[in-house]
């Protein structure tokens, strides 16, 4: 509950700044910041509370994954530094619209009523809308704005349907007395079908097939820090929200369920896959390969009571891969208007570290040992095996087989083609974020048990 | 003291190679590489003593996996076998001079540090990710370095790199399946698991696709002559020299005891699958124009004659197989080196532009001959023991198989001589052929000596080898 009222306050404070006119200052205040609301965080770890009549609980659960939302923000605010160089003047808004973005996610992942779940996801999903519309000159952004918006507030109806219906089987929005209702024998049919329209809703904000369609778009159109905010933070706050939504209401004892888990876990790790191979735009291709790790991340959903760790394993393992990754691609695509592999060629060349960050992170992304990815793989194949779904797990590793196909394009690009002009510049705030995450990334690799077993 | 000082010896060898700067990078990855080898010879000293050299700690609580590097005999052999042929390879490259060669010599370290640690981890966890490890290196070293045109190059190495993943993602699985059952991956806990034949028959398949991709066992080849053409010699001599024994080490310490019914129920198959390999190698080999390719496919004939000893069960095919192992790695990385001296001074690999060497240099047409005699495994060389031993446990389970698998000597003969009589003797090419510097030199006699002394002296690798592959086999005995 303080790390919601914290980041809420800094987010004012940010609007504040542009009165008092100290943009300068913006950036290094919000991370400072920050890193108080993630040290308050950490120190009510162990805690359990209610708020409000249950509206907001805190958690471990919702504590831990809030902690990794603040670190990344973290990185995409250190980030902002550079990206907003040449609109100074809209800077305090970016950064406030990150923050309030960031108290969304906060809300997403420890509601303990289904009208604060609603509210933090309209937060979240707004302030996405205008992130993704932010290049307000540009017309793809807008169209990407448009398209989003249009598409999303139709996933947020029908989210809003489902809640209404769950609300008429049950008789409260409560997420304790829906759970424990939840586990009688006899439940009106329209339980089943409010979470099968909730899941609809969250499987668009996670894009997972087949609702997959607005992603390569809006992910192309946006600008690249945005797209770096949706494939990294968005993805893993609505992955982590569907988790929790799933396991209050006991959606996994259904064979049927887990069936249709299976099925889109395999289509979105397939199809992301198939369809990123053929990209030359890097975002379209992250896009597409983000499609697919939303696939693997929802093999989660088949043992909702034992893989809280691991969910958390792979989206801090993804979501760190992802950052490196997106910080190179700022660095690369600056002042370009595309965001082509041509961009790419020869990088290991001209900027040898940043190409070797964008190697690990690649490499990690695609599950190769010693980096974070490997043990998020592993630990996720260990339990669907364990649930006896050898199938899916077989699937996913021909997957992990295939997604290396178009991870390597990017690597070959940057060693094996000659650069085609010199960069100028070298902006340690990228250098700095990139090298600190694929950092972490590794040590999580080294010692998986740090995250694993936070969520044991 | 214990193992894991050599994997520390070899990581802190590739960052220091790496921050030495271009000029310093050779000669502190050979002074890193010597250290590795010292070490290993006073490890080896350590374990003949009757020490204690494993080093096992827990790793990660949950999965419940462990650091865990146990010496047996076995181990120190390959490991052994790694750290002498390092120096070896590092030194056969001075001739040479390689664009960012910090970022070569330190990615060679980092490859021999990966191996090392494949030849000694006992936990399944371990074991594939420094499996996994050993991949990259070698990726960028044949990417990057490597010769011909950089789009055929890409082609060929990405091949590899897909097909040698794909297939050790199965092992995985089959760990990760194991892991479910035992709780453990250590390989002691393994061996307690009571597995179904169905089970086994799967988890032999899973970890033959990852060995067989990457011994290269028929039908699984078609990466490995572009790839060892592609990349530079010494890629090609790790590859061949090291790597490759990964894959026949990995079948006799994992795959063998840990699926023995399988193992026995389809023997027959996978003997005649390695024997094909021969036969097949041998008779590609015969058309070859170029000779990194000829080398390539001897080395496919001869690793499949390998594969087939393992896979007899009997205590002589496998100590025929590791013999022939460590002989096969010395004599491989010889005849690439030949080659190698013979592209500097002519710079092709073309057998048909050479011609006439013997009258320029005899001492290195002599070496050279050495090589290509033992690499038929003439007797009183190392080859001829490992072949022999093998071909012998071959015929204990079918006189067939043994005269089928000897064709690899007859043909074998066949082609290397043919090769050698174009590249060799013969009228004299047009350019010049500068005799052996003392550094090619040196590593030559390094290597025919070794191949020599354990030729006419096998004893102490097969005092060493012959205890743990007995303990391996009554593991493969355990159940009947």
């Amino acid at each position: 509950m303080n790390t919601l009222i914290a980041i809420i306050g800094l987010g004012v404070l940010c609007l504040l700044f542009e009165i008092f006119n100290l943009r300068k200052a913006i950036v290094p205040i919000t991370i400072l910041g920050l890193l108080g609301v993630l040290g308050l965080t950490i120190s009510e770890f162990n805690s359990t509370e209610s708020y409000y009549n249950n509206m907001i609980v805190v958690s471990k659960f919702s504590s831990t994954f809030s902690s990794l939302f603040i670190v990344l923000t973290i990185f995409l605010v250190a980030l902002g530094h550079n990206f907003y160089e040449n609109h100074q003047s809209k800077i305090s808004d970016y950064i406030a619209i990150k923050i309030f973005l960031l108290a969304g996610a906060v809300a997403m992942v420890s509601f303990g009523n289904l009208a604060m779940f609603f509210l933090g996801i309209e937060v979240l999903s707004i302030a996405l809308y205008i992130l993704a519309a932010s290049d307000r000159m540009n017309l793809k952004s807008n169209e990407a704005g448009m398209k989003y918006f249009l598409m999303g507030s139709f996933a947020s109806g029908i989210i809003l349907f489902g809640i209404c219906l769950i609300y008429g089987a049950m008789g409260s929005f409560d997420v304790t007395e829906i759970s424990e209702l939840s586990q009688s024998a006899e439940l009106p049919v329209w339980f089943p079908i409010g979470i099968v329209l909730v899941t609809i809703g969250m499987l668009f904000k996670v894009a997972a097939v087949p609702f997959h369609f607005w992603a390569p778009d809006v992910y192309e159109g946006s600008p690249a820090l945005t797209t770096a905010l949706m494939s990294t933070l968005a993805k893993v706050v609505a992955m982590a929200t569907l988790y929790k939504l799933l396991s209050v209401m006991n959606a996994d004892v259904s064979e049927s369920f887990k069936m249709v888990v299976v099925i889109i876990s395999m289509a979105s790790m397939t199809v992301g896959n198939i369809m990123a191979l053929r990209q030359t735009n890097v975002k379209r291709m992250l896009a597409f390969s983000g499609v697919s790790h939303a696939g693997f991340m929802l093999m989660t959903l088949l043992t909702l009571s034992t893989s809280a760790g691991s969910l958390l394993y792979y989206a801090s393992a993804y979501s760190l891969s992802g950052i490196a990754a997106f910080s190179v691609i700022l660095y690369v695509c600056k002042n370009r208007d595309n965001e082509d592999i041509v961009n790419f060629h020869g990088l290991g060349k001209t900027n040898p570290l940043l190409a070797a960050i964008l190697t690990a992170a690649l490499l990690s992304m695609a599950g190769i040992p010693i980096f974070a990815g490997f043990f998020a793989k592993l630990v996720l194949f260990s339990q669907t095996i364990q649930e006896g779904y050898l199938a899916l797990v077989i699937v996913a590793v021909v997957n992990s087989i295939i997604s290396v196909g178009y991870y390597f394009k990017l690597i070959l690009a940057m060693y094996t083609k000659e650069p085609n002009e010199e960069r100028k510049g070298t902006p340690v705030i990228i250098y700095a974020v990139a090298v600190i995450a694929i950092v972490l990334n590794i040590a999580l690799g080294l010692f998986p048990s740090l995250v694993l077993d936070l969520l044991a | 003291m214990n193992v894991s000082l050599i994997l520390i010896i070899l990581l802190v060898g590739a960052f220091a190679t790496f921050l030495a700067g271009d000029k310093l990078a050779s000669k502190v990855a050979l002074f890193f590489g010597l250290a590795a080898a010292g070490a290993s010879i006073v490890l080896l000293n350590h374990y003949n003593l009757g020490e204690n050299i494993s080093f096992i700690n827990q790793w990660i609580t949950q999965p419940n996996i462990s650091f865990a590097l146990r010496a047996d005999g076995l181990s120190m052999a390959m490991l052994l076998l790694t750290t002498v042929l390092t120096p070896i390879i590092i030194f056969s490259s001075f001739g040479n001079d390689y664009k960012n060669s910090k970022s070569f010599y330190a990615l060679l370290l980092f490859m021999s540090f990966a191996m090392a640690g494949t030849f000694l981890a006992s936990d399944g966890l371990l074991y594939y990710i420094f499996w996994e490890l050993s991949l990259i290196p070698i990726y960028f070293i044949a990417l990057i370095w490597g010769n011909g045109d950089v789009e055929e190059r890409k082609k060929a190495v990405v091949k590899f790199f897909i097909y040698t993943l794909a297939g050790s993602l199965f092992m995985l699985v089959a760990f990760v399946y194991m892991y479910q059952k035992a709780g453990s991956l250590l390989l002691e806990d393994l061996y307690k698991l009571n597995l179904t034949a169905n089970e086994q028959l799967w988890i032999f398949l899973a970890f033959f696709l990852a060995y067989a991709i990457k011994i290269p066992l028929i039908p699984f080849h078609t990466w490995q002559a572009n790839v060892y053409q592609k990349a530079p010699t010494v890629g090609t001599m790790l590859l061949s020299g090291i790597m490759l024994k990964m894959g026949l080490y990995s079948v006799i310490r994992w795959q063998l005891p840990l699926a023995p019914l399988a193992a026995k129920e389809y023997m027959y198959i996978f003997i005649g699958l390695g024997i094909t390999g021969v036969i097949y190698g041998s008779i590609v080999a015969l058309k070859q124009k170029d000779l990194k390719k000829l080398l390539a496919y001897s080395s496919l004939a001869h690793v499949g004659l390998i594969a087939a000893g393992t896979y007899t069960l009997t205590l002589d095919g496998l100590r025929g197989a590791v013999l022939q192992m460590i002989a096969h790695g010395f004599v491989v990385v010889g005849l690439f080196y030949a080659a190698e001296i013979i592209f500097r001074r002519y710079e092709t690999r073309a057998i048909a532009e050479m011609g006439g060497i013997r009258t320029q240099s005899p001492k290195f047409t002599s070496m050279f001959m050495i090589l290509v005699l033992a690499s038929v495994a003439l007797p009183t060389t190392f080859n001829f023991i490992g072949e022999f031993t093998v071909l012998y446990s071959l015929s204990q389970i079918n006189i067939w198989f043994a005269i089928l698998g000897g064709t690899t000597i007859i043909l074998g003969a066949y082609y290397m001589l043919k090769m050698f009589q174009h590249a060799m003797l013969g009228e004299t090419n047009s350019k010049a052929f500068t005799d052996v510097t003392v550094n090619e030199g040196i590593t030559l006699v390094l290597i025919i000596g070794v191949l020599f002394f354990f030729g006419m002296y096998p004893k102490p690798i097969t005092d060493l080898i012959t205890p743990s592959l007995e303990e391996i086999l009554t593991q493969i005995n355990r159940i009947n």
